[in-house]
């Protein structure tokens, strides 16, 4: 088991390196003068252009500026938003937690959606449930993010008025009101993975449901139910969490339009912003930090499923 | 020679497949359907997509306007229907993109092996790392807020699972016998890659093509709805839904019929993609 959760830590190295170098290249995807495009509306500081060439190395070999970058973001710098007058680190830690936030019940949400309509998927195969359930699962995968988010704010908000339509309250200043902020968002966000979550219960349960243990388990007399919450679903779930974990991706790209719809001042609107706002330090860090995340909570997951899954654990 | 027996006749067999398969016969009409309205939208929209009417700003669905008329004026069935166009466009071009850097790659990736195939897929698992739309939208930042470029920025995020499809369906391939006989009877390398295993990996290649289109058109009015891309007034339902946004209250409408249309046109090729990857299933089953 060391061994292998030694291999993944290894393997990570160059795919974060390759990440660094990706990133890096954004910027020299610019047409003209890198320090120009990269002052965005400061542009006309000659001031500030120069410093920026100074700073990074834009005279210099390409393989020396990537060095000098990659020093820089080994030490947290990421740049700095002329836009914003701050640090680019210290905007995508302020703004993190909120998309966290807004992930975590997203995906708590998509779990208590994707595995209940999985199980009844594959425990009733071929009948209408099991019609219904692959519905709202092809319904879930089909429809996009900022639709449902506009369609919900036009139902739960403006008709009902149960809900408000945007912002954020943090969860510290005022739990409850953050919730209220926040539960429509992360179930629209929650939307999108709940379905591949559906998917995956149902061909892990199917597959768990003929197994030997399970007919052992029918053959003792075990109610159906014990049969299938107790035996077949504990076992299915673990592949099924350990790819649910690897959506995060998913709903970090969701997170941009979601925020974007329900005016939520996360890392995806941050990235929005600044996309309009020409502020290319603050794109190039969020496109770093997000996937330097996606690569690490990959890593947990991938050594969770080592350490929970009894047959990798013996090996 | 074909590793999925090409004397059957692999277009013949999937036709069949997929003529007993309910949900791919839905989703195939809904393509056609919508491939029709793009093209035809000439003849089929009643009015001119970007003709602007004071007189009738934000009207609710009626007889004259069937879908209503938006914030200048402008009906709203005419700019669906030819909002068809941008989506397709950038379905099909960005996922043709994708699969021009993505099989070739992937190919390389699985003929090759070795550091070649370490280098490749270390290349893909970074890009990968990155969130598809995040990646798309820096992309089409540093390129450049139009249509063009944002099916660039699709097609280079979507790029990497098509290098994974093929690298995946290419190390199949290699171990098939018809592979060792290429070899023993002496062709070189490229020939056996090019004439021998690249025919042999279109079909997880074409499914892994129609789910990703799916993918795309999502992306593309995602792209658009950001602002990054097709700019107005050329309809597209994206943009349509960035500004129905703002009349939520005063034009609820607006919202309604673009996303319906992504809805459908994203759920045909979803439909059509799981009935192709169920025949590719029973075919190498058989």
């Amino acid at each position: 088991m060391q061994s292998s959760i030694g291999v993944r830590l290894l393997q990570i190295i160059p795919t974060i390196v390759l990440l660094s170098l990706i990133v890096f290249a954004l910027q020299h995807l610019l047409p003209g003068d890198p320090a120009v495009m990269l002052a965005g509306d400061s542009a006309g500081d000659p001031h500030v252009v120069a410093q920026i060439r100074d700073h990074l190395l834009l005279n210099r070999p390409l393989w020396q500026q990537y060095l000098h970058w990659l020093a820089g973001v080994l030490h947290g710098n990421l740049g700095y938003s002329w836009e914003l007058s701050a640090s680019v680190a210290t905007l995508i830690l302020q703004k993190l937690p909120v998309t966290l936030q807004l992930s975590v019940m997203a995906f708590f949400f998509a779990l208590a959606i994707g595995i209940p309509l999985g199980v009844v998927s594959a425990v009733k195969p071929g009948t209408p449930l099991d019609w219904l359930a692959n519905s709202i699962g092809l319904f879930g995968l089909s429809v996009p993010t900022f639709w449902l988010g506009i369609v919900l704010i036009l139902l739960v908000s403006v008709d009902l008025g149960w809900l408000p339509p945007s912002g954020y309250v943090p969860l510290l200043q005022d739990p409850l009101q953050s919730l209220r902020t926040t539960i429509m968002p992360s179930f629209v966000l929650g939307n999108a993975i709940a379905a591949i979550i559906m998917r995956h219960t149902r061909s892990a349960m199917l597959t768990a449901l003929q197994q030997d243990y399970v007919r052992t388990a029918r053959a003792k007399g075990l109610r159906e139910s014990a049969v299938v919450l107790r035996h077949a679903l504990r076992n299915a779930l673990i592949p099924v969490v350990t790819l649910a974990g690897l959506q995060l991706g998913t709903l970090l790209s969701g997170a941009v339009l979601t925020e974007q719809v329900f005016d939520i001042p996360g890392i995806g609107k941050l990235v929005v912003d600044a996309v309009f706002n020409r502020d290319y330090p603050v794109i190039e860090g969020v496109v770093l930090v997000t996937g330097l995340l996606y690569v690490l909570i990959n890593l947990v997951t991938d050594i969770l499923y080592v350490v929970i899954n009894p047959k990798l654990r013996g090996g | 020679m074909s590793a999925l027996g090409a004397d059957a006749g692999p277009a013949r067999f999937a036709l069949k497949r997929l003529s007993g398969n309910g949900a791919g016969i839905v989703g195939l009409v809904l393509v056609v359907g919508f491939v029709v309205l793009a093209i035809a939208a000439p003849l089929i929209a009643p009015y001119a997509p970007n003709a602007t009417n004071w007189t009738a700003i934000r009207q609710a669905p009626s007889t004259a306007h069937w879908f209503g008329t938006d914030e200048i004026g402008r009906d709203e069935l005419s700019r669906v229907i030819w909002g068809a166009r941008a989506s397709l466009a950038a379905g099909v071009i960005s996922v043709l993109i994708a699969g021009m850097i993505g099989v070739p790659a992937g190919l390389l990736a699985g003929f090759a092996r070795g550091w070649t195939d370490a280098v490749l897929s270390r290349i893909v698992d970074a890009m990968l790392a990155i969130p598809f739309l995040i990646l798309a939208i820096a992309l089409a930042a540093f390129l450049g807020p139009n249509l063009r470029d944002a099916m660039i920025a699709i097609g280079v995020s979507t790029a990497p699972v098509f290098m994974r499809v093929a690298r995946a369906a290419t190390l199949d391939i290699m171990t098939r016998d018809f592979i060792e006989a290429a070899r023993a009877v002496g062709n070189p390398p490229w020939r056996i890659a090019l004439r021998h295993v690249a025919p042999n990996i279109g079909a997880p290649v074409l499914v892994q093509a129609s789910l990703s289109i799916a993918t795309a058109i999502i992306a593309e009015a995602s792209l658009s709805f950001l602002g990054l891309g097709e700019q107005p007034p050329t309809p597209s339902w994206g943009a349509m839904l960035n500004v129905a946004q703002q009349f939520l209250t005063q034009a609820p409408w607006l919202a309604v019929f673009p996303g319906i249309m992504i809805i459908l046109v994203v759920l045909g090729f979803n439909l059509t993609g799981d009935a192709l990857h169920g025949v590719l299933d029973a075919r190498r089953g058989k």
